[in-house]
């Protein structure tokens, strides 16, 4: 270490930095966010398509839109070894993922097994029958 | 530079880490804190995934939304979310005029989301579709109210980071603040892209 | 006229909000006199200053853990009084009598006993130990954010005063502990109960969330150097995994909270009966924190235990690597399934067959744990003193109230037993026998380090077996009496059932854990009055292993004279056997200064939470008011830190490991 040079200082220095944003990063990030969000309001608002094939395509504009200012608004991944921002992340989006799609599925489930109101009112009027 | 001692070079080299290392330290539990957050809208999310057809007779997504409207409100904050950006720039370049003035412009643009969006809920509680009408409402009320009251709480901090920023200067210190402040501008922005998909363009489409 | 102007000032208060019998006046007053009590013992010692200075103000973690383990104890005893009264009412209350406690009033300490032990014990003990022996193990000198955590502290002890408010002035929630609507709305409780119920949990829930993130961050970033993860304490890994469950399973216990608030406030129609809400959301999302919030708790205590085997068997924990994934492993599981708490809510069978699988495989990584720890014991130099008591009495309750918990894992079991007594017996087990066990192991193994002197054995032994027998005792009845049919909450029976004798024997283990409670109270009185005969002026009077040892006792304030130095795991331990000397100089350090503010932004937040549940909005817009500019003075100063010279440290360093006691 006694013979650390400036360049090996800049590097290591480097290293510790925060993230660095960029005007480049800015503009490709805002212009794509814009295109992305465009696209999803015109099909939205005058696509013909199938309603599944809609919800397809409506999610992954959003899923797009969101990796892009992950990358270019919060700069995620951009980071130095070891990437805790980037695990943490992570970790949240799995669980998060967790959450909504198990709390959909339960309440599905418990919703489909549940008596409509037609069928509560004629389960009602037999019970006051007997 | 080549002139200094080693041992000095080293010194000061840990002395620059050390000072980096805070900083990212704090970057890092604010970030920490913004995940929790994500959490707190996926509850919100699921929540209004599960009560959105529950209109209990009132009007539907489809009946309420006008989607030109809600591009007006996405746009002026997917602008803001730019504008932030280019005031941290601003800030990495120790430009305080063009920090304020960037700041400025998002502000303005924030206010102008928030107002849009106020406007919004008056007119459906004028109509007498209020969070009270169904579970629907009181979900779609909640999800997005809770989006806004972070946008209310980004621009008083915004407010206190330009004060700041006019008094003291770019700082090692206003620099952390305002990244800090960027990253929960940006993180606004990116959970409304979500919230603009599954409430405004599902629900238009009738999902 | 005089009326609106009521209205404006006291919102929904009135006279009618005094106790309305002896029995809620007597709790009152006890309530009150505690406050009082304390007031006039400052005033008449001169200690306001002195308390102020040196714990209120304070941003050191050792003094904000001790002030932790102080609420949590007080609230310990509130939790045992309510104890108390739930096994007199239920030892009684058969046939034609009807016992001493209303029905109301009954479910009220019920709910108030599970809210307590729960928030304000088991969490206040947990956040207690985080504070005092984190930054310790990781050869920190402080954690990450000293001013969050001292807000933190602050919410929480906000949250406990807003529960204890509840005495005084209204009722409590009389709900159980997670206040399921349709029961907790408004229309079917509508005094201002369930509010305190909500506003106690929302504010101590915001703290706990906060300390989370702190010492998540504190662990991830400011390890000394040297220490990398896979060297760290035990402890500090089941912190870990305990603070990512707090950061991603507490803001949906805030969300599912401030919905239930928006429904009873606003008229919103989340989980009304009517009006298009659906009460079944409430339970999935409670549970969707509330099965993560029993690791949050258990896992520290499975790091406690960790500590404790590995010392008093004078050997390396058997299997670190299998223990760290385990932790992880159960941290992932524990947010897989939350539905094993609702089974009978009537989901499909392949969601309670799910389910049900994953609450069965999480009994493997902790399987792992426990035999990780009998072979840690295996062929060590074991010493039985109470901490391993502790830890003994653990694995038996535990490993009995976990097999009971694999069996409600199988959901045709579980309709069965769902709200009987069987499953408070299980979750008392788990709770008690994990938690409560490993906190009081940790006391008397952390004690020295912190106060400079060690707890009385003999007395600390005497309580371990009082607390064994008595939940014993009080407990395997409850799990007879589940089987017979006996409910949850129950506060009258039927004669003819034959469940008398049953819930005496239980009140009995009750009572026997009651003078272990008792004698752990005169343990510490003794050993304080007998410390000249207990002072540790080693700093390691267990032949510890990991760096807390390495510092003296009390340990400073500073933590570590000079920071320490890592390369493998049980670092002090092998400083210690190669007799390793630290030459390199001493530096100046930077301490946190003292300041008020963290306790005034809990003060606002504690009148918002009071204004809240009786609509007294002036207040409540002063309370966050309150807190929102404290918060945003304080984030302008840039000032919040003074030095410590080296010169200065290096005198206080030779003074504390001179020997000298303060």
């Amino acid at each position: 270490m006694s013979s650390l040079r400036a360049d090996d200082v800049d590097v290591l220095v480097s290293r510790h930095q925060p993230e660095q944003a960029t005007l480049k990063g800015y503009v490709i990030g805002f212009g794509s966010s814009i295109i992305l969000t465009m696209t999803a309001y015109l099909l939205a608002r005058y696509g013909l398509l199938d309603k599944p094939i809609m919800v397809a395509l409506l999610a992954t504009l959003a899923l797009a839109q969101f990796a892009v200012q992950l990358i270019y608004f919060l700069h995620v991944g951009r980071e130095f070894s070891p990437r805790l921002k980037l695990m943490v992340m992570l970790t949240m989006m799995l669980i998060v993922f967790i959450l909504v799609a198990g709390s959909i599925w339960i309440m599905n489930s418990l919703n489909g097994r549940m008596m409509n109101t037609k069928q509560m009112v004629q389960y009602m009027n037999n019970q006051n029958n007997l | 530079m080549s002139e200094i001692s080693p041992a000095l070079r080293l010194a000061r080299t840990n002395k620059l880490i050390a000072k980096y290392d805070k900083e990212s330290k704090t970057i890092f539990g604010f970030w920490v804190y913004l995940m929790t957050d994500c959490v707190l809208f996926a509850s919100l999310f699921a929540t209004f995934a599960v009560l959105r057809h529950n209109t209990f007779g009132g009007p539907t997504a489809a009946d309420l939304f006008s989607l030109p409207y809600v591009l007006a409100e996405t746009l002026a904050l997917l602008t803001s979310s730019f504008t932030c950006g280019l005031a941290v720039l601003s800030a990495q370049q120790r430009h305080k005029n063009r920090v304020v003035f960037w700041f400025a412009v998002t502000f303005l643009l924030g206010a102008t989301f928030l107002a849009l969006e106020i406007n919004e809920f008056h007119k459906f509680v004028a109509m007498g579709d209020s969070w009270r009408r169904s579970g629907f409402l009181s979900s779609y009320f909640t999800l997005v109210g809770t989006h806004g009251l972070h946008i209310t709480i980004g621009l008083l901090w915004m407010a206190v980071m330009v004060a700041f920023v006019i008094k003291r200067g770019i700082t090692d210190g206003t620099l952390k603040r305002i990244r800090m402040l960027s990253l929960f501008w940006h993180f606004l922005d990116v959970v409304w892209i979500f919230i603009f998909t599954i409430v405004y363009l599902f629900g238009v489409i009738k999902v | 006229m005089m009326h609106v102007f009521a209205n404006f000032w006291l919102g929904k208060l009135n006279l009618q909000a005094l106790p309305p019998n002896a029995i809620q006046w007597f709790g009152a007053l006890l309530m009150i006199s505690v406050p009082i009590g304390l007031a006039v013992f400052l005033t008449v010692t001169k200690r306001w200053k002195w308390l102020y200075k040196e714990w209120l103000t304070t941003q050191d973690p050792k003094k904000i853990g001790v002030m932790y383990i102080i609420v949590a104890v007080a609230m310990l005893l509130r939790g045992a009084a309510d104890v108390a009264l739930i096994k007199t009412q239920q030892s009684i209350s058969v046939g034609h009598s009807m016992g001493i406690l209303s029905s109301s009033h009954f479910q009220q300490i019920v709910t108030a006993h599970g809210t307590i032990m729960i928030f304000f014990v088991a969490m206040g003990l947990m956040f207690g130990l985080f504070n005092l022996i984190v930054p310790l193990q990781i050869g920190a000198r402080d954690v990450a954010f000293p001013f969050l955590n001292a807000t933190s502290f602050w919410l929480f002890f906000s949250g406990m005063v807003l529960v204890n408010l509840s005495l005084i002035l209204g009722d409590f929630a009389a709900t159980g502990w997670l206040a399921y609507p349709p029961l907790s709305e408004l229309r079917y409780s509508p005094t201002v109960g369930v509010d305190y119920w909500i506003w106690s949990l929302e504010i101590a829930g915001v703290g706990s969330l906060l300390s989370g993130i702190n010492f998540l961050v504190t662990i991830l970033k400011m390890r000394v150097k040297g220490m990398n993860l896979m060297k760290m304490p035990m402890f500090c890994w089941s912190v870990l995994g305990s603070t990512l469950l707090i950061a991603f399973a507490f803001p949906i216990l805030t969300v599912c909270l401030t919905l239930l608030a928006l429904d009873r406030d606003i008229g919103t129609h989340f989980f009304t009966a009517g009006g298009g809400g659906n009460m079944m959301m409430y339970v999935n999302l409670i549970w969707a924190w509330g099965h993560p919030e029993v690791y949050i708790l258990v896992l520290p205590a499975f790091g406690v235990y960790s500590e404790v085997v590995a010392t008093f068997s004078r050997k390396r924990l058997f299997g670190y690597t299998s223990m760290v994934w385990a932790i992880m492993a159960i941290v992932l599981l524990s947010f897989i399934v939350w539905l094993h708490h609702f089974f009978t809510m009537g989901a499909g069978s392949d969601v309670n067959a799910f389910f049900g699988i994953m609450t069965m495989i999480i009994a493997i990584p902790t399987g792992v744990k426990i035999f990780n720890w009998l072979f840690t014991m295996y062929r060590g130099k074991i010493r039985l003193e109470s901490p391993m008591l502790w830890f003994i009495g653990f694995v038996v309750l535990f490993t009995i109230g976990g097999m009971a918990g694999v069996m409600m894992a199988v959901p045709p079991i579980d309709f069965q037993l769902h709200n009987s007594l069987f499953l408070i017996a299980h979750f008392h087990m788990m709770i008690v026998g994990g938690v409560l066990f490993a906190d009081f192991a940790a006391i008397t193994y952390w004690f020295p380090k912190i106060f400079g002197f060690r707890l009385n054995e003999r007395l600390g032994r005497i309580a371990f077996w009082c607390w064994l027998i008595g939940f014993l005792l009080s407990f395997i009845p409850l799990y007879i009496l589940g089987f017979m049919g006996a409910t949850r909450r129950l506060d009258h029976y039927a004669a003819g059932l034959g469940w008398q004798q049953l819930f005496i024997v239980s009140a009995i283990g009750a009572a026997v854990i009651g003078i272990g409670v008792g004698v752990q109270i005169l343990q510490l009185v003794y050993s304080y009055f007998s410390r000249r005969n207990n002072l540790d002026l080693s700093g390691d009077p267990w032949d510890g292993r990991s760096l807390e040892w390495s510092t003296p006792s009390p340990v400073p304030f500073y933590n570590f004279a000079k920071t320490p130095h890592v390369t493998e795991r049980d670092a002090f331990w092998v400083a210690k056997r190669h007799n390793l000397k630290d030459t390199r100089p001493y530096e100046d350090i930077e301490i946190p200064k003292n300041t008020p503010l963290a306790m005034i932004i809990a003060a606002g937040a504690l009148a918002f939470g009071f204004a809240v549940v009786w609509h007294i909005w002036w207040l409540a817009v002063i309370g966050l008011l309150t807190s929102v500019v404290s918060l945003i003075v304080r984030s302008m100063d840039e000032h919040t830190e003074r030095i410590i010279k080296a010169e200065e440290i290096e005198r206080l360093d030779k003074l504390y490991s001179g020997g000298l006691s303060r």
